[in-house]
């Protein structure tokens, strides 16, 4: 092996990396939050909307499920400026993240409209709830508590996901790790460490999420 | 930008495109493919050590719980820089191709331990017992009872695996292999507009998925049902 | 020098004790039946001897030589020796009847193919089920399940054989058909021990009765002595119970 591992160039870089992985969780974090309202609208309207308008929302979470983000990013970053419309890359991949959560957010929130039964709204009316109440009180705790799980997996990937802004030149970690690596050639020690920083951004993530479940939705899981 | 596209869509699809298009699709589709078996038969291994209990062979097991949490917690790009280096470091001269198979491989590796592993512990433990008690080896246990009743239980998710890393492999298409995503690339920096390359390259895409994820799921349901039944 | 002699042995489940002290010695040909009530440790003795649990403390000898759990030979040649039954008969859902009581004979023991099929298909004959040899254990009720595994425990020869609440999980009318098996089983020469809540049947068969409570053996002796007239109180209110049903 021509290449000897030196770590010690590498260690003066991981705050700058660590800011990386504070800037990925930021992007999967504003994703997420845009990809839920486009969720829950898509969830309402597969559930409750017309054939029309059931057929589109199916067409989209079809196209997002079987073609790859990376693709989707590029699609915007590059032809919708043909369209005259022109994003940046952190506003191309902000966007494509949040189409993309969108499609699986709907599927995932359908899910967790259909668990609700019937009896537990009927159940709620007798016991004197408005529909407001309802929902705060019996609807939205049982369907958080159905879709934990599916919700913190898809979080995770998505904080995964992230990783391919570098490729549209955004500094979150991988961008960073390229950066540091085109100045030091240490490619190897810094790659390594970002995907050590990387499984415990996801293990923080797994366990800060597991804690808002077990506090504020009582669901129980583990990590490992 | 409509007008472009219908402007250059006699020029795109020349033969040699479609054929070079084709190609592409057929190299995104082995990569997942072979990555993914391979994945499965390394990964099964390291499910059989995860539940081996004896005491002698705790470092294995350890080796196979570490490599199993870490590749699940990395992102493709950065297990496949990583390769890529790994390859460069050691002066092997490989084709791209190959380390981004091997980096499908090692990913797919820890995918696949976990769901093998999933399954064999659906099998209920009697069934294990009676193994057991008769002077059953591991293996033993393993090809004559336990594969024959888990493997309805790991099919389906390892084949979805294999279905949704066909996406993931549009990440190879920055090291150079010339899969579907990097055609696009190709098409658009050689002139045609961004909006007609990759909008195709996005309909290849899901020509290529749909189908595969429509029959998981009818395997998925046809095994689900001949759990009911004798086999 | 006892034929199988159990001393001093103690069990647990996690924290449980589920074995305090027991000491039970067994004769060649005995058949011994544990009763008792339930959680006394009866099945738990049974899965202790052939190693599904590990004792904690104490000896078990099988012919004066002692069996290490610990030691992988010593367990295997334990395991060669006895045959056990389970409650939920733990048929291989993904073999035929046949093939279940064969395949431990061919692939362990590695005896000739076409003479264990031959004698599997006596003892599926023997058994009753001499028309389900290709059948899979979901197209069998329970009491033929339970069948199929009592063949396939007497198909390994073993010497002793072990026999675990094999009627507690099946519908009332299945019941017979098994207890008659059994009970063909013990007309023959055949070191059994059985553990059964079925006090009729227990009378009848049985060559010594042990009964147990909370991990321990509190009385062993003849049938119709420990059954009819026990000693200890623990012993009398369970007889009472038990015979008021």
């Amino acid at each position: 092996m021509n290449y000897t591992i030196h770590f010690s160039q590498v260690v003066e870089y991981i705050p700058y990396l660590i800011g990386g992985a504070w800037i990925s969780l930021q992007v999967a974090f504003l994703a997420f939050c845009g990809g839920m309202v486009i969720g829950l609208f898509g969830a309402m309207a597969k559930t409750f909307g017309g054939v029309i308008i059931r057929r589109v929302v199916d067409a989209y979470v079809s196209f997002i499920t079987n073609t790859p983000q990376l693709v989707q990013i590029y699609f915007l970053y590059f032809a919708l400026p043909e369209a005259g419309i022109v994003l940046d890359s952190y506003e191309a991949v902000l966007l494509g993240m949040t189409l993309n959560a969108g499609g699986y957010l709907t599927e995932i929130q359908r899910a967790g409209f259909l668990s609700v039964r019937r009896s537990e709204l009927e159940a709620a009316e007798t016991l004197g709830m408005n529909l407001m109440q309802q929902v705060r009180y019996v609807i939205l705790p049982h369907i958080m508590k159905v879709l934990f799980p599916s919700l913190s997996n898809l979080y995770i990937l998505m904080t995964l996901g992230t990783s391919m802004a570098a490729i549209f030149g955004l500094e979150e970690l991988t961008g960073r790790a390229l950066n540091i690596n085109a100045e030091t050639f240490r490619s190897i020690e810094v790659f390594s460490l970002t995907a050590v920083l990387y499984f415990f951004v996801t293990v923080a993530a797994s366990l800060t999420l597991l804690l808002v479940g077990r506090v504020f939705f009582r669901v129980k899981g583990k990590v490992f | 930008m409509w007008d472009r596209v219908a402007e250059e869509l006699p020029r795109f699809f020349t033969y040699y495109n479609v054929v070079f298009f084709l190609k592409a699709m057929f190299t995104t589709f082995l990569l997942s493919l072979i990555g993914c078996v391979l994945g499965s038969i390394l990964g099964g291994l390291l499910a059989v050590i995860k539940i081996t209990k004896s005491k002698l062979l705790w470092p294995l097991r350890a080796v196979a719980l570490v490599y199993v949490e870490f590749f699940r917690r990395i992102p493709f790009l950065v297990t496949l820089l990583l390769i890529f280096f790994f390859f460069q470091a050691f002066g092997l001269e490989v084709s791209v191709f190959t380390v981004a198979l091997v980096s499908v491989w090692v990913i797919a590796t820890a995918f696949i331990a976990e769901i093998v592993r999933s399954g064999l512990e659906a099998v209920p433990t009697p069934q294990w017992e009676a193994a057991e008690v008769m002077n059953f080896n591991l293996l033993q246990t393993l090809a004559t009872v336990i594969l024959p009743q888990a493997w309805k239980v790991i099919l389906p998710p390892a084949f979805s695996f294999f279905v949704l890393f066909i996406k993931d492999t549009a990440l190879a298409s920055q090291i150079g292999v010339v899969e579907l995503t990097y055609s696009a690339k190709v098409l658009n920096n050689k002139g045609f507009s961004a909006a007609l390359a990759f909008g195709v390259v996005l309909l290849l895409y899901y020509i290529l998925s749909y189908p595969l994820a429509k029959f998981g799921a009818w395997m998925e349901m046809k095994l689900e049902i001949s759990k009911y039944r004798s086999m | 020098m006892k034929y199988l002699s159990i001393d001093q042995c103690d069990a647990y489940y996690g924290k449980l004790k589920v074995l305090d002290c027991v000491s039970l010695d067994i004769e060649k040909g005995d058949v011994l039946s544990l009763i008792g009530p339930s959680g006394s440790g009866k099945s738990t003795l049974l899965r202790v001897l052939v190693g599904l649990n590990k004792p904690a403390a104490g000896r078990i000898l099988l012919e004066g030589e002692e069996i290490d759990y610990q030691n992988k030979r010593s367990l295997k040649k334990a395991r060669d020796r006895f045959a056990i039954v389970f409650q939920q008969y733990n048929l291989f859902q993904n073999m035929t009847a046949l093939k279940n009581v064969t395949i431990a004979p061919v692939k362990i023991q590695r005896r000739p193919k076409k003479e264990v099929e031959a004698e599997a298909v006596e003892l599926l004959k023997k058994v009753g089920l001499g028309e389900k040899l290709k059948s899979y254990p979901d197209e069998l009720s329970g009491g033929q399940q339970q069948r199929v595994a009592i063949a396939r425990a007497l198909a390994l020869k073993p010497e002793i054989l072990l026999l675990d609440e094999v009627t507690s999980a099946l519908d009332p009318e299945l019941i017979n058909e098994v207890l008659d098996t059994i009970r063909l089983l013990t007309q023959e020469t055949r070191t059994m021990i059985i553990v059964s809540h079925e006090m009729g049947f227990v009378r009848e068969v049985s060559s010594k009765v042990a009964f147990m409570d909370a991990g321990c053996i509190l009385e062993v002796g003849e049938p119709r002595l420990i059954m009819e007239n026990p000693d200890t109180d623990r012993a009398r209110e369970f007889m009472t119970k038990i015979l008021h049903h």
